[in-house]
C-alpha cells in the first residue's frame, strides 16, 4: 500500500474551478437535451461553483449538505425529465456532493505517495477514469440486454414507458414466449442433450491424455500437444467446413452423433489445458506412496490422484460444456434441422426474424454464465489451496 | 517376477557385488542395471502413450481427418475426367492455341461422353463445375444435354439394322461384347458398352432387354471404319465392315455446332482441356483472383476480383481489432495487476463475465446497442447530439464489426497481459523513479519492455481468433464488414462451390498455422492459461 499522506483542506482557487468544470461537463449534456449546449455549460459551471462555495463556506456540515445537494438535484431532475430525470439527477447530486468534499478536504491525496507532483496526481486519477470507462465498455452490453428483455413491446430499445418506470412498460412476455414456443423448447432440449454428452467424451478422453502427457518421458510431446490443442486454434469456420465434408462422406452429417463428436473435439483443448495445469503442481511421490502401500494403479488413480486433480477436471469440463453449449458455427454445418441448438436458434433469430425473445434467452444464458463463472472461480481457489499455492 | 528369474544359473552363483571394478552394475534381478532402467523407462513411455492414444486417435479421426479432407477437396478435380473420359484422352492432342475448335474425333468422343452423362444426369454438375471457370458453360451443357439424344446419328442405327436386323436385338450385343476377339476389333464400342452396362446396373435394368441406343451404333460404325472389323469372330461385324464404307454419314461436329454455336468456340474446349487433370490448382488460383485459362494463368477481370480485397480487409480489420484490444486491454491489465488483490479480484469479474457469456449474447447485445433505433442512437438523440433524422449508421459496416469484435476479444488480451504484469516487480518502477526517471521514462524503459511478452501473447491470440471469425461479422458486418470466413461459409452452404470454399479455407488455415507456430515460439502452447 502506498504511504499515508497527511491531508489538508485545499484552497478555494483549486476546488471551485474543478467542480465548476465538472458541472460544465454535465451541463453540456443537460443543455443539449434541453436545446442549447452553450447555455448548459455556463449554467452548469455557475451552479456548481455556487453550490461548492455554499457547501464549504456557508454551511460546514458535510453530511447534511451532501443529502441536501442530492435531494436538490433529484427534484431538479424530476422537473426537467420526470422519473428518469429524477434518477439521473439524484445520482448526479450524490456524486457532486461527494466530489466537492473529496476535493475540498484533500481526501484524494490520502492514499497516494506524498512525493507525487500535481500533474502525477491528475494523471493517476485520469488513468483510473480511463480504466473505468474501458470496464464500462466491457460490461455495458451485457447489462443493457437484461432490462430490455423485460420490455413489453416488440422493440429492441428502451420505450418511453420503460424509461418512466411505468409498470406497463415491463412484462415477462418474452420469457413466456421462450417457455411456450416449440422452436425454442426444442432448441433448448437439443442443447441440453448435446452438451453433456460431448463434455463427458472430452473430459474422459482428455483427463487420461493429460495424465499421460504430464509424465516425464513422453516422446513427441510437443507435437502431440500441438495436435490436441489445435481444435481451439483452427478457425471454427474451417473446422466446420472440414467436418461438413468429412462427416457427409461417412454419413455422420446431420446426425446427433456427428454433432456430439464434433463438439467433443472442440472441447478437448480446454480439458487438456486445465487438467495439465492442475497436474503441474501434483506431487508424484503421492502415487508412489500409494503404490508402495499396495494400491494397484486403478485404485491409486481413483483414491489418490483423482481427488486432487478433480477441481481442474471439473473446470475443464465446464469449459468444454460452455464451448459446446455456445457453439454455433460447427453445429450449423454438421447438424441438420433436427439438431437445432439454442445458439443456432438465436443466430437465425438475429439474422432473419428478429424477435426480443432472443434477449430473454440471452438474459437466461448470462445467468447460466454467472453460475458457471462462480463455480470455476471457487474450484480454482480450492485447487490452489489444495496444492498449497495460495496463502488463503 | 524377479524371484522366478533368479533361479537361472547366473543367479545361482553369487552376483558380483555392485561396485566391483570390471563387472556391470546389476539390478536386483541380476540384469544389468542400465538395461533394467531402460526397460522401466520404455514401459513408462509406453504407459504414457497408451493413456494419450485414445484421445489422439479421437482427435485425429474427428478433427484432423476433416481438415485433411478439406485440403484434399481444394485441389481435387476428378469430375471432368470422370464425366468425360473419352473426350479428355482425345482432347489431349488438340492444340488449344490453334484458334479453332477441335476436329471430328473429339466430337465423336464427346458425343458418347455427353450422352452417357445426360442419361445419368451428370452433365449439369459438370456444367456448373466448369461454369466457375468460364461463364456460360452451365447453360451450354444443360442445353446440349437436352439435344444430344436427338442427334441425327440414328442413320447409323437404321443402316446397320437394314443390313442385318439382328443388330436390333440387345441379346446379340451382350453375346458379342462377351467375346474378346470382337472386343478387340471394336475397342471404342467395347468401352462405351461397359459404361452403358454399368449405368444400366445402377438403374437395375438388364442390358439384354434394353433397347440399343444410337450412341452404340455410332461407336460401332466408327470402330468399323477404323479397324475394318479385323479379328472379329462375329460374321456380322465383317459383313458390316465391308458395307460401312458406303454408309451415309453424319458429322457430329456439325451436329454440335447446330445444337449450340459455342461448341465452335476454342475457348470452351480450352477450358475443358485446362481442367481435365484429376488435380488442379484452379481453386487456389481463383481464391487469389487469378484463373487458369487455355492460355495459361491470368488475373481475373477487374470486376470479378474480390478475394484479394477480402483477404486484405480481413487482415486489416484483424489488425485494427488487435490494436484496439492492446490499447484498451493494457491499462485495464495494468490496473488489475497493481490494485490490492481484493479490489483486483472484484474488477476481474467485470472482465471474466463477458469472457464467460455466450458469444451470441454479446453479439445480440451489440446489435441492440448499435442499431439505428438502438440504445446508443436513442441516447445520442435524447441528448441532442445527433439529430433524429440522421441517426448514426454504426451497424452493418466495418465500424460495427470492429467495435463488437474488440469487445468480444478484449478478455483474450487482458488475461495474458494480466498474468505477465503480475510477475513484474513494482519495485523496478520505484527504483527507476528514484534514479531520476520521469513517469514516462520509467514506464517506457523499465515497465513496458517487461510487459512485451504479454502483449505478444495477447496480440497473437486475438489476431488468430479474429482472422477466422464468422458469427459476429455475419450479424453486425453487413456487406462491408464481413471477413473471408463469411465468404467460405457462403461457398459451402449457398453457392455450393465447395472446392473454392476449401481453397479459401486452406489459405486461411495456412495463415493461422503460421501464427500458431509463432505463438508456440513466443508463449509455448503448454503455457496457455484459461481464466
Amino acid at each position: 500500500m502506498a504511504a499515508l499522506t497527511p491531508i489538508s483542506r485545499t484552497p478555494v482557487t483549486f476546488y471551485v474551478p474543478v467542480v465548476a468544470a465538472a458541472g460544465a461537463f454535465a451541463g453540456l449534456f443537460v443543455g443539449t437535451a434541453q436545446g442549447s449546449g452553450l447555455l448548459g455549460i455556463i449554467a452548469g459551471a455557475a451552479l456548481m461553483a455556487v453550490l461548492a462555495l455554499a457547501m464549504t463556506r456557508v454551511i460546514e456540515n458535510e453530511k447534511t449538505m451532501r443529502w441536501a445537494i442530492a435531494a436538490l438535484f433529484l427534484a431538479g431532475g424530476y422537473l426537467l425529465g420526470g422519473i428518469p430525470g429524477a434518477v439521473m439527477g439524484g445520482a448526479f447530486g450524490w456524486f457532486f456532493g461527494w466530489f466537492t468534499y473529496w476535493l475540498y478536504e484533500g481526501r484524494y491525496r490520502a492514499k497516494l505517495p506524498p512525493y507525487l507532483t500535481q500533474g502525477q496526481v491528475l494523471w493517476h486519477f485520469a488513468f483510473r477514469v480511463i480504466c473505468g470507462a474501458i470496464l464500462v465498455f466491457l460490461i455495458t452490453p451485457i447489462l443493457v440486454v437484461m432490462p430490455l428483455s423485460f420490455n413489453s413491446q416488440n422493440f429492441f430499445t428502451f420505450t418511453p414507458e420503460m424509461l418512466r418506470f411505468d409498470p406497463a412498460g415491463y412484462s415477462l412476455r418474452h420469457y413466456r414466449d421462450f417457455f411456450t414456443s416449440d422452436d425454442w423448447q426444442q432448441a433448448l432440449r437439443n442443447s441440453v442433450m448435446i452438451a453433456p454428452v460431448a463434455t463427458l467424451l472430452s473430459v474422459s478422453f482428455g483427463t487420461l491424455a493429460a495424465i499421460g502427457l504430464s509424465s516425464e518421458h513422453v516422446p513427441f510431446r510437443r507435437l502431440i500437444m500441438a495436435i490436441l490443442i489445435s481444435p481451439m486454434i483452427v478457425p471454427l469456420i474451417i473446422s466446420a467446413a472440414g467436418m461438413y465434408f468429412f462427416y457427409s462422406r461417412i454419413g455422420l452429417q446431420g446426425t446427433y452423433f456427428g454433432v456430439v463428436l464434433a463438439h467433443a473435439a472442440l472441447g478437448i483443448p480446454f480439458v487438456i489445458i486445465t487438467v495439465t495445469a492442475t497436474l503441474v503442481g501434483f506431487d508424484r511421490s503421492l502415487t508412489r506412496a500409494a503404490a508402495n502401500m499396495g494400491a494397484d494403479p486403478v485404485t491409486t488413480f481413483f483414491r489418490v490422484q483423482m481427488p486432487l486433480i478433480l477441481p481442474g477436471v471439473v473446470s475443464g469440463g465446464l469449459f468444454a460444456f460452455i464451448t459446446s453449449f455456445d457453439e454455433v458455427v460447427v453445429v450449423l454445418f454438421v447438424g441438420s434441422a433436427g439438431q437445432k441448438t439454442l445458439p443456432w436458434q438465436m443466430f437465425t433469430g438475429l439474422r432473419e426474424q428478429i424477435s426480443p425473445t432472443i434477449l430473454a434467452v440471452a438474459t437466461i444464458l448470462v445467468g447460466i454464465s454467472i453460475c458457471l463463472l462462480t463455480v470455476v472461480e471457487m474450484l480454482r481457489r480450492r485447487s490452489e489451496r489444495l496444492r498449497g499455492m495460495s496463502p488463503e | 517376477m524377479s524371484d522366478l528369474k533368479s533361479t537361472g544359473p547366473q543367479a545361482a552363483a553369487a552376483p558380483p557385488p555392485a561396485g566391483e571394478p570390471g563387472g556391470p552394475v546389476l539390478a536386483a534381478d541380476g540384469t544389468p542395471l542400465k538395461r533394467s532402467l531402460n526397460r522401466a523407462l520404455r514401459r513408462q513411455k509406453l504407459r504414457a502413450l497408451m493413456l494419450i492414444a485414445p484421445l489422439l486417435l479421437f482427435v485425429l479421426l474427428t478433427f484432423i481427418a476433416p481438415i485433411a479432407d478439406m485440403l484434399f477437396r481444394s485441389v481435387e478435380n476428378q469430375i471432368v475426367s470422370e464425366t468425360l473420359p473419352e473426350t479428355v484422352v482425345v482432347l489431349h492432342s488438340w492444340d488449344s492455341e490453334s484458334g479453332e475448335a477441335p476436329a471430328e474425333p473429339v466430337f465423336d468422343a464427346f458425343y458418347v461422353d455427353l450422352f452417357l452423362a445426360q442419361e445419368q444426369k451428370l452433365h449439369t454438375r459438370l456444367g456448373s463445375r466448369l461454369n466457375y471457370e468460364k461463364t456460360g458453360m452451365s447453360s451450354l451443357f444443360r442445353k446440349s444435354g437436352r439435344r444430344v439424344g436427338k442427334f441425327d446419328t440414328d442413320i447409323y442405327t437404321d443402316q446397320l439394322i437394314a443390313l442385318d436386323p439382328s443388330w436390333k436385338d440387345p441379346a446379340t450385343w451382350v453375346a458379342m461384347m462377351a467375346d474378346s476377339g470382337d472386343r478387340a476389333a471394336l475397342p471404342f464400342t467395347a468401352r462405351t458398352w461397359d459404361r452403358w452396362v454399368a449405368y444400366l446396373a445402377t438403374e437395375g435394368d438388364d442390358p439384354a432387354k434394353t433397347k440399343i441406343e444410337d450412341v452404340l451404333f455410332t461407336t460401332l460404325y466408327l470402330d468399323l471404319r477404323a479397324t475394318n472389323g479385323s479379328g472379329a469372330s462375329d460374321a456380322r461385324i465383317t459383313q458390316a465392315a465391308q458395307a460401312a464404307a458406303g454408309f451415309e454419314t453424319v458429322s457430329l461436329r456439325d451436329q454440335f455446332a447446330d445444337a449450340d454455336k459455342n461448341w465452335m468456340d476454342p475457348e470452351v474446349w480450352g477450358t475443358i482441356k485446362a481442367f481435365s487433370p484429376r488435380y488442379t490448382p484452379g481453386y487456389f488460383l481463383n481464391s487469389v483472383d487469378m484463373q487458369k485459362t487455355p492460355h495459361g494463368i491470368e488475373t481475373r477481370p477487374e470486376n470479378q476480383q474480390i478475394y484479394m480485397m477480402l483477404f486484405k480487409r480481413t487482415i486489416f480489420m484483424s489488425l485494427v481489432i488487435t490494436l484496439s484490444c492492446v490499447m484498451l486491454g493494457y491499462p485495464v491489465a495494468w490496473i488489475l495487476a497493481n490494485l490490492p488483490t481484493r479490489t483486483a479480484n472484484l474488477l476481474m469479474i467485470l472482465v471474466l463475465l463477458p469472457f464467460w457469456t455466450s458469444l451470441l449474447v454479446r453479439t445480440s447485445a451489440w446489435k441492440v446497442m448499435l442499431q439505428q433505433q438502438g440504445v446508443i442512437n436513442d441516447t445520442l438523440v435524447w441528448l441532442g447530439i445527433v439529430d433524429d433524422a440522421d441517426r448514426l449508421v454504426m451497424i452493418n459496416n466495418q465500424f460495427g464489426t470492429i467495435v463488437a469484435m474488440t469487445h468480444i476479444l478484449l478478455p483474450f488480451m487482458i488475461l495474458p497481459l494480466y498474468s505477465v504484469m503480475q510477475t513484474i516487480q513494482p519495485t523496478y518502477l520505484r527504483a527507476a523513479k528514484s534514479l531520476g526517471a520521469t513517469n514516462w521514462t520509467a514506464f517506457w524503459r523499465v515497465y513496458f519492455p517487461q510487459s512485451v511478452p504479454g502483449i505478444g501473447a495477447g496480440s497473437i491470440l486475438v489476431f488468430i481468433l479474429s482472422i477466422g471469425y464468422y458469427i459476429t461479422p455475419e450479424i453486425v458486418g453487413g456487406t462491408t464488414g464481413t471477413f473471408i470466413s463469411n465468404r467460405i461459409a457462403y461457398h459451402i452452404s449457398s453457392s455450393l462451390n465447395w472446392g473454392l470454399g476449401a481453397a479459401l479455407g486452406a489459405i486461411l488455415l495456412a495463415a493461422v498455422m503460421l501464427l500458431y507456430w509463432a505463438y508456440d515460439k513466443v508463449v509455448g502452447i503448454d503455457n496457455v492459461k484459461l481464466g
